[in-house]
This record gives structure tokens, sequence and C-alpha cells, in this order.
């Protein structure tokens, strides 16, 4: 192949590159590493509840929905730069997150949880937990819970990229506990054989300022166009019962809550 | 033996390898470029170059790609709007990444380029301007040639690192063979596995540009004699 | 646009923390990296296939590897196996920081080594048959000539290898290290300012990257005073 052949091949994959965003397709960034949430497949698909319930959302609303993957802490960042236009990633809804972005009624609602060697005694973690190590996902409101809550009071906080880099090292000894959803610890964690030996341990942590009102899908401040037609969307497949033919192929029990 | 998760690293390993060219040729042009403002006799401009070089050099990978993610995106935002531009431009990881390691190379290329411009003999461009040639006759006739012999060991050298490097774009989700291992890694439980498949995937990828460029390397010393050690 | 540098300001000891350990991080692994290298380099250039063979190959693998692989390998891997989790390296090895100081360790031995055979290959023959004349003997030889006059002048190449190893450290945010990077990325994750928490993280090891070119700038002026061009 002659030389200018070959620039001109490669110029044509750099411009390809430079996507020009669909004003009727609605771009949510998922972080596909929280199961049963959202994850990927062995074939490399995206799945779980969040992912599923954004598609409802989006066949409800008749708009092309783009799967954005990103990494948790980079979400908020994302949506302020336009990367994109929402966060549905079981992100939840609290005052602090409120001063940067928007959010949508709840579409779940769960307490996280300890998880911790099977038989532990977990009584108030503050003092329980003193000079030991737990592990948190970075930027998430178990980060945001244990930094003034538990770091103060002498907890060692490690805080990880995903939250299967924490359980991996629960797993092999480096933390004493991690503090996570109580669904995705149960689902990815306790059941595998990984998790074997390990268990949930210790009160619900559900402090409403700090795990607010359940999770909801961000979207950029100001944005009513996108709150409006979300909420609207999250209201019709409840009462339509598409929300709970998603609900039951993941969970047999309530995750909606109060 | 990858429960399942082979074929998905190798589409990782295409796009890793994809961008490690892309990336190169980006470098390249900035490298000449780069090379180019430092021999020149304008101090300004080989100021700027000395510049670029610096920072570049003295910055970690990984701090410049966090910065272009998500910086980059903001800078890009703020100027389509200042120029007038409605539509939503979005750089994707990918894009970011060429850019980015585009950039990083591009300083360090300028460096091995302006290291082989030096070593080529003075005569050389001497007698090109004494026949009558323009500057960039000279430079696109004369030197360029000559320097690419010159500078293949640091090429090769940089080539190398940036294939390396390229394994750290995975943390702005770029979904290369790394970002696919720490997938299959996070539900498998068996990060060893996978990160020793990709950790060979990359040998291999180094072992085959070492020998195509010592190829090439060959091919442009013909008639030029190594000195007797 | 203006950069908040008031909440920078206000979370420097975060960002002085995080120097304090990229610091501490690089000098163990450049001291140890440098002293595996020695033998390493020693055994690259011997002379039975021996000893050269199992050098070439450690030297190929860890240079044709990235250095995040490495990392991965050495703090996730490990730990997967229960072998290495019941053994009395455990302590060791599970702690972030070693297993992070370990694998820059073995990266920088095996570009150190390289540098080293190379710079003992070029040594001038003079140096060694007027050694040989003098009747020392190989250890001799090795310990008052070749080494040092190798270290020498591996010096400047060497000062580059110390300054990639500096940007390398980053690498330790991303296994929960919170070194300056980490110190970035956290501040990131609080207050959703990418642009102000990395251009200050680029800023402090731009600062310490100019520090490092200094002090070889001197360590060269001293060492190789001999090789500087003649004043007149």
């Amino acid at each position: 192949m002659n030389k200018t052949g070959l620039l001109g091949a490669l110029a044509l994959c750099a411009c390809s590159a430079f996507a020009q965003a669909d004003d009727a397709s609605l771009r949510i960034g998922i972080e596909a590493a929280y199961p049963p949430f959202s994850y990927r497949t062995p074939e490399g698909e995206l799945a779980g509840f969040d992912y599923d319930i954004g598609n409802a959302l989006c066949a409800q609303m008749q708009v092309k929905c783009q799967w954005v993957i990103q990494e948790f802490d980079g979400m908020i960042p994302s949506l302020k730069v336009r990367k994109i236009d929402a966060v549905l990633s079981s992100m939840s809804i609290t005052e602090d997150r409120l001063k940067s972005v928007d959010f949508t009624d709840k579409y779940y609602h769960t307490p996280g949880k300890f998880a911790m060697k099977a038989g532990s005694r977990l009584d108030t973690p503050a003092v329980d937990l003193k000079g030991r190590k737990v592990g948190v996902q970075r930027a998430s409101t178990y980060d945001r819970f244990a930094t003034e809550q538990l770091e103060p009071a002498g907890v060692e906080i490690v805080r990880y990229a995903s939250q299967n880099e924490a359980f991996l090292d629960l797993v092999s000894g480096r933390l004493d506990a991690t503090l996570a959803d109580i669904v995705n610890t149960e689902e990815s964690f306790i059941k595998t054989p990984a998790g074997q030996g390990f268990a949930l341990v210790g009160p619900d942590i559900g402090d409403p300022h700090y795990f607010g009102r359940g999770a909801g899908i961000a979207v950029r401040k100001g944005d009513s166009a996108n709150l409006a037609r979300l909420n609207a969307a999250i209201a019709a497949i409840r009462a339509n019962g598409t929300y709970q033919q998603v609900q039951r192929k993941y969970f047999p029990f309530d995750i909606y809550g109060q | 033996m990858l429960h399942g998760y082979g074929s998905s690293i190798l589409d990782g390993a295409w796009l890793s390898v994809s961008l490690a060219l892309l990336a190169m040729a980006l470098a390249i042009g900035l490298g000449l470029f780069g090379a180019a403002c430092r021999l020149s006799p304008l101090r300004w401009l080989a100021g700027l170059g000395e510049v670029y070089a610096t920072v570049v050099r003295g910055i970690p990978d990984l701090v410049l790609i966090l910065l272009v993610f998500y910086g980059g995106q903001d800078l890009v935002n703020r100027l389509a709007l200042a120029l007038g531009y409605q539509q939503y431009i979005d750089i994707n990881p990918f894009v970011a990444g060429v850019c980015t390691m585009g950039f990083i190379f591009g300083a360090y290329l300028s460096e091995t380029f302006r290291g082989a411009f030096l070593a080529i003999p003075k005569g050389q461009a001497e007698a090109g301007a004494a026949y009558g040639m323009s500057g960039l006759q000279v430079f696109w006739r004369i030197s360029l040639p000559q320097m690419v012999r010159l500078a293949l060991p640091g090429f090769t050298n940089n080539w190398l690192v940036l294939t390396k490097s390229t394994a750290l774009i995975s943390v702005i989700g770029l979904q290369d063979m790394m970002f696919k291992a720490k997938n299959a890694a996070d539900a498998t439980h068996q990060p060893f596995t996978f990160f020793l498949a990709v950790a060979a995937l990359y040998l291999l990828l180094t072992s085959v540009s070492l020998l195509l460029l010592r190829g090439v390397e060959q091919r442009y010393s013909v008639g030029f004699k190594a000195a007797e050690l | 646009m203006t950069l908040d540098y008031q909440l920078i300001w206000q979370n420097l000891p975060l960002y002085l923390n995080g120097v304090a350990l990229t610091l501490k991080v690089l000098l163990i692994s450049l001291a140890c990296g440098l002293a595996l290298a020695i033998p390493l380099a020693l055994m690259r250039v011997s002379r039975t296939c021996l000893l050269r063979y199992p050098a070439w190959l450690y030297t190929y693998v860890i240079r044709g590897t990235p250095m995040l692989v490495q990392l991965f390998l050495v703090y996730y891997g490990l730990a997967q196996f229960e072998a290495v989790r019941q053994s009395p390296l455990w302590p060791y090895l599970s702690s972030a920081t070693f297993c992070t100081c370990l694998a820059f360790a073995i990266n920088t031995s095996a570009y150190s080594a390289e540098l080293l055979a190379g710079s003992l290959r070029s040594t001038p023959r003079g140096e060694v048959e007027a050694a040989r004349a003098m009747g020392m003997s190989r250890l001799t030889l090795y310990r008052r000539i070749l080494l040092p006059s190798a270290l020498r002048r591996a010096l400047p190449q060497y000062s580059n290898e110390v300054l990639m190893m500096l940007q390398t450290t980053s690498l330790a945010s991303i296994v929960t290290l919170v070194d300056i990077t980490g110190a970035a990325k956290t501040f990131n994750a609080r207050y959703y300012l990418p642009f102000e928490a990395f251009i200050t993280a680029g800023l402090i090891y731009l600062a310490l990257t100019f520090m490092l070119v200094r002090l070889f700038k001197l360590a060269e002026r001293h060492w190789l005073a001999y090789l500087a061009p003649r004043k007149h």
C-alpha cells in the first residue's frame, strides 16, 4: 500500500472517532461494574437492573438510549462537561450531590451494609472498627459516610475505583470490612464462591443525610426537559407494570421501598 | 482456561494496537514540528519547543490522561460555544487517548529527532544549499531521509514505551485489553490469570515490533558502514 | 476560566502527604532496584551462558510488559492464591505500599541492569588492560575498576531512569495509595473539580522533576568531572 493511501486511511480512522451527538438520543452514563445493577456478561454485553430500567424508560419516552460506560467517580464530572446527559448507575440522591446536579424521583431504595468475615460482631461501626481497615468505592455515598463519620473515629478508610476491587482485597485479607450497597454486596460477592466465609453484618446504614432518598437518575443542573420526561417515564413504568417485570427478573423482593 | 473472556480480550488488543498506531502518527508529526522549533534560529520558537518537551516529560502520563479527558472536554465545550457551535462535540476515550499519547510522545520524539538532525554531517546541508536548493527542499530531500536512519534506535525505544503506556488509557474507560482483563478479573475473581494473559499479549506486541523495526533499520542502513569498533 | 485556588489551598495537607508518600515509594524502589540491577548487569555481561540467558530473559520480559500489568499482577494477582496468603510473606504482601515498591523495584532493576550492562560493555579497553597488567584479580578488577567506572558513565542515562520512575510512581494511585495523583483523585471525587485537582498534581510533579534534574547536574559535575570539556 502506498504511503498516501496509508495516511489517508489513518486520517479517516481518526475522523470517525469524533462522534457528533444526536439530539434525539439520550446519552446515559453507567458503571457496568456493579452487579446486579449494572455489569457486563462474558460476551461483553451490558446487563443489569439499571440497564434494563434505563431501556424501559427510553422505550417509554420513545427516545434512543446511548449507553456510555464510565468509572463511577467520573460520572458527575462527565455529566457536567456534557459527555453524558444522565447518570443511571445506582447513584443515591443526597444533599451533597444536589449541590452539583439535579435528580429525578427515586427508582429504588436500598440501604448500605458492612461485609466482613462471617461471625464478626458489629454493633457500633465507629467503635468496633476503630484501628481497622474499611474499603469503599471512591466518590460513593459510602465513601462520604465513611470519610465523615468513621475516619475521625480512627477507622482507616481505603478508597477504590470500583467496588469489585474492594471485594478482591476483602477476600485476600487486606481489608477488615467493606461498606457498600446491601444488594450489590449480596449478589456480586456473598453469593459467589469468592464470598464464602463472609457475611453482611452490623446495622443497616441508611442515614438519610448521606444515603438520601434512594437512587435516582442524575441530570445536569437546570436540565428541566430531561428531568421532566424521565420523571414522567418512571411514574409510567411503575404504573403499567414494566418496573415490576424488570424487578422480578433480579430480585425476589421489593427494592423500591417506601 | 480464560472462562470465555478470551475473545473480548483479543478485541481489546486490537483497540490497543490501533490506538498506539494512531498516537504514533500524531506523535511523529508533533515530533518533527517540535524538533524543527528547537533547531530554529528564532529564540522564542526554540524556547517554545523546549517548554513543550520539558513540561510533557515532567508530568506523569496518568495525570495528563486524566487532565485531557476531563479538562479537555470542558475546553472543547467552551470553545465550541464561543464559536457559536451549538452541537455537542464528544471526545470519547479513544480520541482522548490518541490525542494525549500523541501529545506526550511528540515531546519525546522531538528530542529524538533533534538529536538525529544534529548528528547529520553539516556538509550535507551545505552541499544542498550550494546546489541552489531552498531550505524546505534541503529538509525534505537531504536531511529527513538521513535523519530516519539516525533516529531509528530512539524511535524504536519510544514506540515500545508508547505501546506499553496505552495500558493506562483503560483508566478513562477505553475498552482496550487492560480494561477487558480487569472486567474479567472482577467477574471471575481470578486476576492473576487474566493479567498474565495480557502481559503475554504485550510481550508478543513488543517482540513483533522489535523484529519489524530492526528490519527497517537494516533497510535504511544500506550502504552505510558502521565504524569498526 | 477561573480556578478555585481557595479549595486547593485548604486541601494542601492532602497533597503534601501525597508528596511524602511519592518520595518514600520513589526512594525505596530506586534503592532496591539499583541493588538488584548491579548483580543483574554483571550477569548480563558474563561470559557463561548459564548466567547470561536468565538475566536476558528477565530484562526482556520486564521491559516488554507494561508497568500497570506488573503492578496488578503483584498486588491483585498474588493475593489470589491461598498459598500466598498463608505464607510468612503475607504480612508484607498485604500492604499496598510494599507491593507497589516491590513492583516498581523489579521494573527499574530491569531497565537499570540493561543500562549498566551497556555501560560495562563500553568500558575503555585501556582501563581493563592496565588493571590486568597490575595483576588485579577478577574480583578486584570488578570492585575497583569496572563497577565504579560503569556506574559513573551510566549517570546521565540513570538520571533519565530516575525521572521516568518519578512519573511511574503515579500508578500507585491505582492500587489505593494516596500519593500525589491519589490526592488529586480524592480531591476530584470530593469536589468534582478535575482541572484544579490534576493541574495542581502536574505542577507538583514538574517541581519535583526540576529539583531532581538540578540534583543530577550537581552529581554529574562531581562524579563526571573527569569527562567534562576542558576549561581553558
